[in-house]
């Protein structure tokens, strides 16, 4: 079939462009509009945290002050009663830190995984025709521009007086979120996440509702795919922490605005607690982001080694684990905050517990390829990648989890490097394993695997220069969330700063990729990938038709055509 | 041919009590986040965490023949014009015995104003068994324009610290107070 473009079968699909995508219901449009938002987002959170690593190549403050004084004027005053324009570049600068970890958690990350792909594949590889709410899924995804606009709005309107935006970092810790930032801007970023919130939980609805309801007959829970298992524990902890998240940013917000003294000492209200609420949604949010590329990469390394994944339920059983462990370890983020010896005793624990589903996972993905017929195809390749910067943030991550450690390393580019371990090269990498693997279902083309696998040459040594030598600048005391440093730190912020111009290049690789196979239009079969891909959605032609499964799919048949049923 | 149609309604009644349950359970959640707010206030006043002090009717019955030292600090928030600050600065005393010690305030501003203030104990282990009987914390302070008013706080450390391992290395206990402006009354 390859080599001449297959027929799509629009049927039923809306013939105007506004019927089709902005009132679009389509599962697989709204995932298609979700991968989009999420790479414009994506380029965005980019360009800020390439604007940071501009500024920390060298010691002293080279770019942010103009910057500045190109947004606020030349004679304005810096905040917090600094007359100086360095005053407005250091401000400058913490606001592209707070908006980059803002934007690249809630507006790349999440609709990248969740609303891109897992609404792509969640209701396919379950057999189902869509998702079960396909209006509510609309909903879903026009919440999050509105969103993003407000969160964009914050860094042009007054955060502290005389300085533009919000400079507090992407946990809003009051009182620096509260009286340290008295105008409008943080109350923009706080309805910007109240919106944001909004879409993530009706999403999540969706997601269980559709995972519960609509499976295929014969596919039992523990038969379901792990992405569909992994999408599944994830809307259950989003279900969790999002509100409680969206009542600490309440209570913020009445803090600000109505005279509520949550968490205002003057009022008998208390700043810790804002902490402890917020890592109750922040800890399981790492999870959230990190799960479905756990999913992503059981499919992608179970395909290319032709072998069915290593321990299926204990990879089912080991997100699940993760996601409850994950929801009681919140206070080892506080360790520095002043808790009790009992508390750091549980929560170091509680934390290290975590490395034994995760290692569960790491060491099934090793099984699977072991004694595997591998073939090292785009997706594979990136797939390994996750596995192996995952495994080194998981390693740092258990280092960190001590409390006694912590001291020493709280708010160090040590920490910084870890995050960026698990978040942004981890799930990063699992975006870009599930883009090469699915590409050419959702668009019907083959991509250049050459031009793919420059793209990953150039983004394994791009971020690993970036974030290892943050290690070593964070052991060697180098804060988090500062503009400038001592000199002795300059070498480590050099080779990072190099890092980054690397990534920006493999970022240009990766649209060159897009542009080209959109030009060539290689078109692909059913299944691309041979007899290892047999999740339903390899059973559908590529692209699948508008409207998939008018007839449900019999799994049992399936099954046994596959060869899964021993 | 002419029409795809999904004949998925038969679940449709089904589909709506799953997302009914999650959607209780994500507003469960979201109660839970505003009942935190006096389960941690309690959770503070029961067991001394952050360095949250306790409240005592009557002295303890008990008197070691072991000396612990309490150090006083006082601070006062932005917009309250007074001078705040301990008449004695440190006091050395037994395990049990209760002894009254006295803050001073006085107004230096032109304008009549209320403060209310708040307290800890560091190190926060100690919280627990600092106990205050009568203290000017419990109640509003107004004062005249350069009225100076002396406040007198009444505690004792309870003997029980001593058993305690997270607590009983602790020498010396820093009580401290910060007044904050009352404006809205």
């Amino acid at each position: 079939m390859a080599g001449h473009a297959m027929a799509v079968d629009e049927r039923g699909a809306p013939k105007s462009f506004i019927s089709r995508w902005i009132f679009s219901t389509n599962h697989k449009d709204i995932g298609t509009l979700y991968l989009i938002f999420a790479i414009m987002a994506g380029i965005i959170g980019f360009l800020l945290s390439l604007g940071m690593r501009m500024e920390l190549q060298e010691p002293g403050i080279q770019y942010f002050h103009g910057w500045a004084n190109l947004i606020n004027g030349e004679t304005a005053d810096g905040p917090i009663g600094q007359t100086s324009a360095d005053g407005n570049g250091q401000h400058l600068y913490n606001v592209f830190v707070t908006a980059h970890g803002l934007i690249m958690i809630f507006f790349m990350v999440m609709p990248a995984l969740i609303g891109g792909f897992a609404n792509w594949f969640v209701p396919i590889m379950v057999g189902a025709p869509d998702m079960a709410f396909p209006r509510m899924n609309n909903i879903s995804f026009w919440l999050l521009p509105p969103a993003f606009i407000l969160l964009i709005l914050s860094m042009f309107v007054e955060g502290p007086a005389g300085g533009l935006g919000i400079g507090g970092g992407w946990t809003i810790y009051p009182p620096l979120s509260t009286t340290g930032q008295p105008g409008p801007a943080m109350d923009f970023a706080i309805l910007s996440l109240h919106v944001a919130g909004a879409s993530s939980i009706l999403g999540a609805i969706n997601f269980i509702t559709t995972i519960f309801n609509m499976r295929a007959p014969g596919m039992t829970l523990h038969k379901m795919p792990l992405f569909a298992w992994s999408i599944l524990v994830t809307a259950f902890l989003l279900v969790m922490s999002l509100p409680v998240l969206a009542g600490a940013i309440t209570m913020l917000l009445t803090d600000r605005n109505f005279g509520t003294t949550f968490f205002d000492p003057a009022g008998g209200g208390d700043p810790i607690l804002f902490q402890h609420l917020f890592w109750f949604f922040g800890h399981p949010e790492v999870y959230v982001i990190i799960l479905p590329a756990f999913g992503i990469v059981s499919h992608i390394i179970s395909t290319f080694s032709r072998k069915p994944i290593f321990g299926y339920l204990g990879m089912a059983y080991a997100m699940v684990g993760i996601g409850v462990v994950g929801s009681v370890v919140w206070a080892h983020h506080m360790f520095t905050a002043g808790l009790s010896l009992a508390a750091q005793a549980y929560f170091t624990a509680a934390t290290m517990v975590i490395a034994v589903p995760t290692g569960i996972k790491i060491f099934s993905w090793i099984a699977t390829m072991w004694g595997g017929s591998i073939s090292f195809r785009t997706p594979m390749i990136w797939a390994i990648g996750f596995i192996a910067l995952f495994t080194m943030g998981g390693v740092t991550g258990v280092v960190l989890a001590n409390a006694g450690i912590d001291r020493s390393m709280h708010d160090t580019y040590y920490v910084v490097a870890h995050f960026h371990y698990v978040l942004s090269l981890g799930a990063v990498f699992g975006i870009f394993a599930g883009w090469y693997y699915w590409f050419p279902k959702m668009f019907g083309y083959m991509y250049s695997e050459t031009i793919a696998n420059i793209h990953f040459a150039f983004t394994f040594v791009g971020v690993n220069t970036i974030f290892f030598v943050q290690h070593f600048a964070g052991r060697a005391g180098m804060p988090r969330r500062y503009i400038d440093y001592p000199d002795g730190l300059a070498y480590w912020n050099e080779i990072s700063s190099i890092g980054t111009y690397i990534t920006a290049v493999s970022l240009v690789v990766f649209f060159i990729g897009v542009i080209h196979a959109f030009v060539r239009k290689q078109a692909v079969s059913e299944n691309p990938w041979g007899e290892g891909a047999n999740t339903l959605e390899w059973t559908l032609p590529s692209p699948p038709p508008y409207h998939q499964f008018e007839q449900l799919p019999d799994y049992r048949a399936h099954e046994k055509a596959h060869g899964l049923d021993h | 041919m002419s029409e795809i149609l999904c004949s998925q309604n038969d679940n449709t009644a089904k589909k709506r009590k799953t997302a009914l349950y999650i959607l209780l359970f994500g507003i469960t959640m979201l109660a839970i986040s505003y009942a935190a707010v006096p389960l941690y206030d309690l959770f503070c006043r029961v067991t001394g965490y952050g360095g949250t002090t306790s409240v005592a009717e009557e002295a303890s019955g008990v008197i070691l023949d072991q000396n612990i030292g309490v150090r006083f600090d006082s601070n006062t928030a932005n917009g309250l014009g007074w001078n705040f600050k301990p008449v004695t600065k440190e006091v050395d005393l037994k395990i049990g015995e209760v002894i009254t010690i006295e803050y001073e305030a006085t107004n230096l501003s032109n304008e009549v104003s209320t403060g209310t203030a708040t307290f800890n104990v560091s190190p926060e282990a100690a919280g627990y068994y600092f106990n205050k009987i009568e203290c000017f914390c419990f109640t509003e302070q107004l004062l005249q324009p350069g009225e100076t008013v002396r406040m007198p706080v009444n505690f004792f450390v309870d003997p029980e610290i001593v058993d305690d391992i997270d607590a009983n290395w602790i020498k010396t206990i820093t009580l401290s107070y910060t007044f904050f402006p009352k404006d809205d009354v």
